[in-house]
């Protein structure tokens, strides 16, 4: 498996791709605070985020609908919120009799339930496209400047340094798990239940003492080449005065947003 | 690829701003005492073998077992994690985990990450090293079952809490959230408690260094045996409340001024509070929050008392 497997990244010289990795970080977070922070059916401002995030998803030059695709993720969730619908007191809308609940779906309840879906597949769209326009690395030395305590970022730094390498051990054990479980028509690879779940937890060891040892040669070689338990950025990341008109013109976007949809 | 096991990362939007912010300060407060622990215990090796440690966490989350009717089991690994690194290593690798899972891969959202990371990384933890640090001198069967079941009372753990924080936030309705989300992690659990033990059982064999008496208790002491013990308990009897009177631990939840809101709702936008400008007494939380607080506080206390004695 290559280094890049797991990235997110999607390379381009667009504004918001050599915009300061700091500033990114913290204009998604505002807002995805702003959407929490917005009330239930604010819908002029909850249309002012979806423009706000077009425009940023034309800024990045990687298409109009390129977070639009892959805003999903979050839906299986959903699931939870349904319930909403049933547990805020508001004018009934219907009666259901399920055996022995009885279900009323209220109108604020429907209300909240659409808000939170909103929220939630407008934010997700903002952290998709925070990492699909800066390099996880930049992300990581970003989060050491705002303050994230630095074994943290450091032990990120190295999870996603290996995670290919393990991810490759692991198929490697899976591998083998499959090469050696043959299925036989009329007969499933592999034993029982209780079986799988052994072998699987077998993997799980073994997978981590390879870390385990790995670690060792890894640290020793990190030593013999200067490492002083810092690491080292390549590219110095300096806010400059076009990293901060756009930080603060997207600040002022999400105040519009929250006055609006006060109003 | 999906790398997530579990239904238990909350994506953004589905928590209040309130719980949220409770949430990040039950993490940061764990997670800074982790910080300073390791700091002062552990020498500057063991910060890149945490690293590899994570991305152990999290390569183990896709070895998965096929079970009945097209499910499979999956491995959480903060149980695992907690008895094979010790508590304080373990929280900071899966809080590692957890953030990027979030931030790389979008399984949880940003503002809710403190949440996340409380639910599945330090709850998980606590009650997987707790357990385990209470049958310490005890033979390896012993072991390996108490490390079972603490692997399944944490995924129950976090089940609890995501279930509470959602309900909190007046985002699912109690009587249906906490048995739907506790039923399906009861069998979840057992996929996680299985791989636990078989992969603790092959470490046994294969470098029982590395599970010496020692080495574990070095780790954490004795307190960690009541707080997992404390915080179990806690778990085994509020599930079962949360099932059968749900009504019981609304009217508190109500009576503490957690959902005022939901419960003045009318119409649009009438319904919604802030929770710091509106109607529900910020003070109520804020005392709720504190007096959570000062249990753990003392449980740390009386586990520190403790350990001085022995």
């Amino acid at each position: 498996m290559h280094a890049d497997a797991f990235d997110r990244y999607h390379h381009g010289h667009s504004l918001l791709h050599h915009l300061d990795a700091r500033i990114k970080v913290v204009v998604t977070v505002a807002f995805i605070l702003s959407n929490v922070l917005l009330p239930d059916g604010a819908w002029a401002a909850f249309g002012l985020a979806f423009i706000f995030l077009l425009i940023a998803n034309a800024l990045s030059q990687l298409g109009f609908g390129f977070t639009l695709k892959r805003s999903f993720v979050a839906l299986p969730f959903a699931l939870a919120a349904v319930t909403a619908v049933f547990s805020i007191p508001g004018h009934a809308l219907a009666e259901w009799h399920l055996g022995m609940i009885t279900l009323i779906p209220t109108d604020a309840g429907l209300l909240r339930f659409v808000s939170i879906l909103v929220r939630s597949w407008l934010s997700v769209q903002m952290a998709i496209l925070l990492v699909s326009v800066t390099e996880f690395p930049d992300i990581i030395h970003a989060l050491t400047h705002l303050y994230v305590p630095s074994i943290i970022t450091t032990i990120i730094a190295f999870l996603y340094r290996y995670l290919f390498v393990l991810t490759d051990e692991v198929m490697r054990l899976m591998r083998a798990r499959q090469a050696r479980s043959a299925a036989a028509p009329g007969s499933r690879s592999g034993g029982n239940v209780w079986w799988q779940a052994r072998v699987a937890g077998n993997m799980a060891g073994q997978l981590f003492l390879r870390s385990y040892e790995r670690s060792d040669r890894i640290y020793n070689a990190m030593l013999s080449r200067g490492y002083k338990g810092q690491w080292m950025a390549m590219h110095v990341q300096r806010i400059q005065l076009r990293d901060w008109l756009v930080g603060v013109a997207a600040v002022c976007g999400l105040i519009v947003m929250q006055i609006v949809g006060r109003l | 690829m999906h790398l997530s096991p579990l239904h238990m990362h909350i994506p953004d939007g589905f928590l209040s701003l309130a719980i949220s912010i409770i949430c990040w300060a039950f993490t940061i407060i764990l997670d800074g005492v982790a910080i300073s622990r390791t700091n002062k215990s552990l020498g500057e090796r063991q910060v890149p073998l945490m690293g590899i440690m994570a991305a152990f966490i999290f390569a183990a989350q896709m070895i998965n077992f096929p079970v009945a009717g097209g499910t499979s089991g999956h491995l959480l690994g903060g149980a695992l994690a907690a008895i094979t690194l010790g508590p304080w290593a373990a929280m900071l690798v899966m809080t590692s985990v957890i953030a990027v899972q979030g931030l790389l891969f979008q399984d949880g959202g940003l503002t809710v990450m403190g949440a996340n990371i409380l639910n599945m990384g330090l709850v998980t933890v606590v009650i997987g090293y707790g357990l385990y640090r209470s049958v310490l001198g005890r033979n390896q069967t012993m072991k390996l079952v108490i490390a079972g079941l603490a692997a399944w009372l944490s995924v129950m753990g976090g089940a609890l809490l995501t279930s509470l924080e959602l309900w909190l936030s007046g985002t699912a309705k109690l009587d249906i959230v906490i048995p739907a989300m506790l039923s399906v992690h009861a069998l979840i659990g057992i996929g996680e408690a299985l791989i636990t033990v078989a992969a603790l059982a092959f470490i046994f064999r294969t470098r029982p260094d590395l599970l010496g008496e020692e080495s574990v208790s070095a780790k954490g002491g004795r307190g960690w045996a009541l707080a997992g013990i404390l915080v179990t308990l806690i778990v085994v009897l509020l599930s079962p409340l949360a099932s059968v009177n749900p009504d019981g631990l609304n009217r508190v939840a109500m009576d503490l001024g957690f959902i005022t809101t939901a419960q003045t709702a009318t119409g649009p936008l009438a319904g919604y509070n802030l929770p710091f400008l509106g109607k529900t007494p910020l003070s109520r939380i804020a005392a709720g929050a504190i007096g959570v607080l000062v249990v753990l506080g003392l449980a740390f206390l009386a586990g520190r008392a403790l350990r001085k004695k022995s």
